[in-house]
């Protein structure tokens, strides 16, 4: 009998594939319920708002809504696939087949991120193909767009991973979920541009990273942004290595995984 | 012949619970080998740290002669756990999960080997279905199938009988045993003590985190446990020759200490002369049970 032992990345590129599997099998609940969602979201904005917003010069409100929706849905999606993965796991105790093998914890970090940036870009891309029925999108920098959508799925699926560690029961999720990724997302820019918000809010607004976020992605689209994209980048990307570096140290010393 | 598992100095504190207190076992490549004790002795922590799970608080595990900390992979591939929780991943079928976790060890194209586990445990005609469909005791063939996916020298199986029925406890100790044939060196915890006395050729007690007892199987029931003769007789009371042996008493049955089963031919001898004749015999061995129970009571 043969069996090849490749030992390298051959455990990375199974917890990934494995991962990916996952909400794969579920494709319904993992891809096609968000992208209904956001669906619903354009429908009704777009027809209430359409004849009376116009934020940049040339763009109907249904197109300057669809990089937030697309934003927001990768964000979230990506932070639902770590977390909800990793939860069930703990609590079913299926977490026990991928502690017992040799996997590292960069290992397991790549799998889990990577994993949560795939199913974050196939909702993405998901709400793009729907929204193309509704709206002329444009994408004159490609470059942004990729850049911010790679930046910010990374910072949210880092987010799943630590949320999804962290967590007891599937409460604290719950809580995570409504009480920060939410409020996060939605005060973000998504409906609106913040120069319609009151100076207050506005300055409210540049606190919330998820804004640069969105603004940088949006860039990309149309070219115009409510802040220069390489400033969104300047406050995106150290949210990246933050909370990779907080999500590696915690699988390192085995937090709530390896007592 | 090396150690196929070594412990020295194995200590593990929990915030209030102090649950290894001081470990030092080889277990030996190739061994059969109980690791019994009472709920809460530290069998599943000690287990859980050879695994990786649980982080030791003092001292050193050796897998192979691998560190468990220092080189995880080699003492991890070395390793196969068959984990006491019924647990399962309701996404995937039977076949899925042993895929997915022979590549966790770096193994690919490991279908017939996973055949073969399927068809020694009974799997056969469940590779395709949803584990989380299957019953209790196929969930747990499936849990054995995992530890064995990527033929680990060292087997730790932590109750792996529980809620299974009788054929299945056949087919699987079968299969166990034939691997320790093989080479395999088999941990064993189990609250039936009946098998670890069947099946193990060493036997390690555990009580409060410390070893009480550690010998040969053979050897703990000789010095352990008392062989006990149960005698019913024709004569209303026991003749004074054999009261210093008396027990107690099971039903109408003397119950006659026997250290030396040599003793009988010279009890039956006298009962002979005296006249008194013997209704029924029957002769108690010691198991395991008994020397358990023994153990833990001095060491309580």
């Amino acid at each position: 009998m043969r069996i090849d032992e490749q030992p390298g990345m051959s455990g990375f590129r199974t917890l990934l594939y494995k991962e990916v599997l996952r909400f794969w099998k579920v494709l319904v609940q993992t891809v096609g319920a968000p992208v209904l969602t956001a669906l619903l979201y354009l429908l009704i904005f777009s027809h209430v708002l359409e004849d009376h917003v116009h934020v940049y010069p040339g763009v109907s409100y249904t197109a300057f809504l669809m990089p937030g929706l697309i934003m927001m849905s990768l964000l979230q999606n990506a932070f639902a696939n770590s977390s909800s993965s990793l939860i069930q796991s703990k609590i079913t105790g299926n977490i026990v087949f991928v502690l017992l093998p040799p996997l590292s914890y960069l290992e397991f970090f790549m799998a889990y991120l990577l994993a949560a940036l795939i199913r974050g870009f196939t909702v993405g891309l998901g709400v793009l193909l729907v929204g193309l029925f509704f709206a002329d999108i444009e994408m004159r920098h490609p470059f942004w767009i990729l850049v911010f959508a790679l930046a910010s799925g990374a910072v949210f699926a880092c987010m799943g991973i630590i949320a999804g560690i962290w967590a007891n029961q599937y409460d604290n999720l719950a809580a995570v979920q409504n009480f920060i990724i939410m409020p996060l997302t939605f005060l973000s820019g998504v409906f609106y541009s913040i120069h319609s918000l009151p100076p207050f809010w506005q300055s409210v607004s540049h606190f919330n990273p998820v804004f640069y976020m969105i603004d940088g992605f949006r860039a990309g689209f149309f070219g115009h942004s409510d802040v220069d994209p390489w400033l969104s980048l300047a406050v995106v990307l150290p949210f990246v290595f933050l909370l990779g570096g907080i999500t590696l140290r915690l699988l390192k010393s085995g937090y709530k995984l390896r007592h | 012949m090396r150690a196929a598992v070594r412990l020295r100095g194995l200590e593990k504190r929990f915030a209030r619970v102090h649950a290894l207190r001081g470990i030092d076992l080889d277990i030996q490549e190739g061994e059969f080998f109980a690791l019994l004790g009472p709920n809460g002795a530290g069998k599943t922590t000690l287990i859980s740290i050879l695994a990786g799970l649980t982080r030791a608080s003092a001292g050193s595990v050796e897998i192979m002669g691998f560190d468990v900390t220092a080189q995880y992979r080699d003492a991890r591939r070395a390793l196969g756990v068959v984990p006491q929780e019924l647990v399962y991943d309701p996404f995937f079928t039977v076949r899925e999960t042993l895929r997915l976790q022979s590549g966790y060890f770096g193994l690919r194209r490991n279908d017939d080997w996973i055949d073969e586990l399927l068809a020694n445990l009974g799997l056969t005609d469940k590779a395709d279905s949803y584990t989380r469909l299957l019953s209790g005791g196929m969930k747990r063939r499936v849990l054995v199938a995992q530890a064995l996916v990527h033929k680990p020298p060292v087997i730790v199986l932590d109750e792996p009988t529980a809620g299974v029925d009788v054929e299945l406890r056949q087919s699987l100790w079968s299969f166990i045993r034939r691997l320790n044939r093989q080479g395999h060196t088999i941990v064993l915890t189990t609250h039936y003590l009946d098998e670890a006395e069947m099946l193990c050729e060493r036997v390690a007690m555990l009580r409060e985190g410390q070893i009480v007892a550690l010998d040969r199987t053979a050897n703990l029931l000789q010095a352990g446990a008392e062989r006990r003769l149960l005698l019913d007789l024709d004569t209303p009371d026991l003749p004074d020759f054999l009261r210093p042996r008396l027990q107690g008493r099971d039903g109408n049955h003397y119950i006659l200490d026997l250290p030396d089963s040599a003793d009988l031919e010279g009890i039956l001898a006298q009962l002979r002369a005296a006249g008194i004749g013997i209704r029924d015999l029957a002769l108690r061995q010691p198991d395991l049970e008994q020397v358990f129970l023994k153990i833990m009571h001095a060491h309580r």
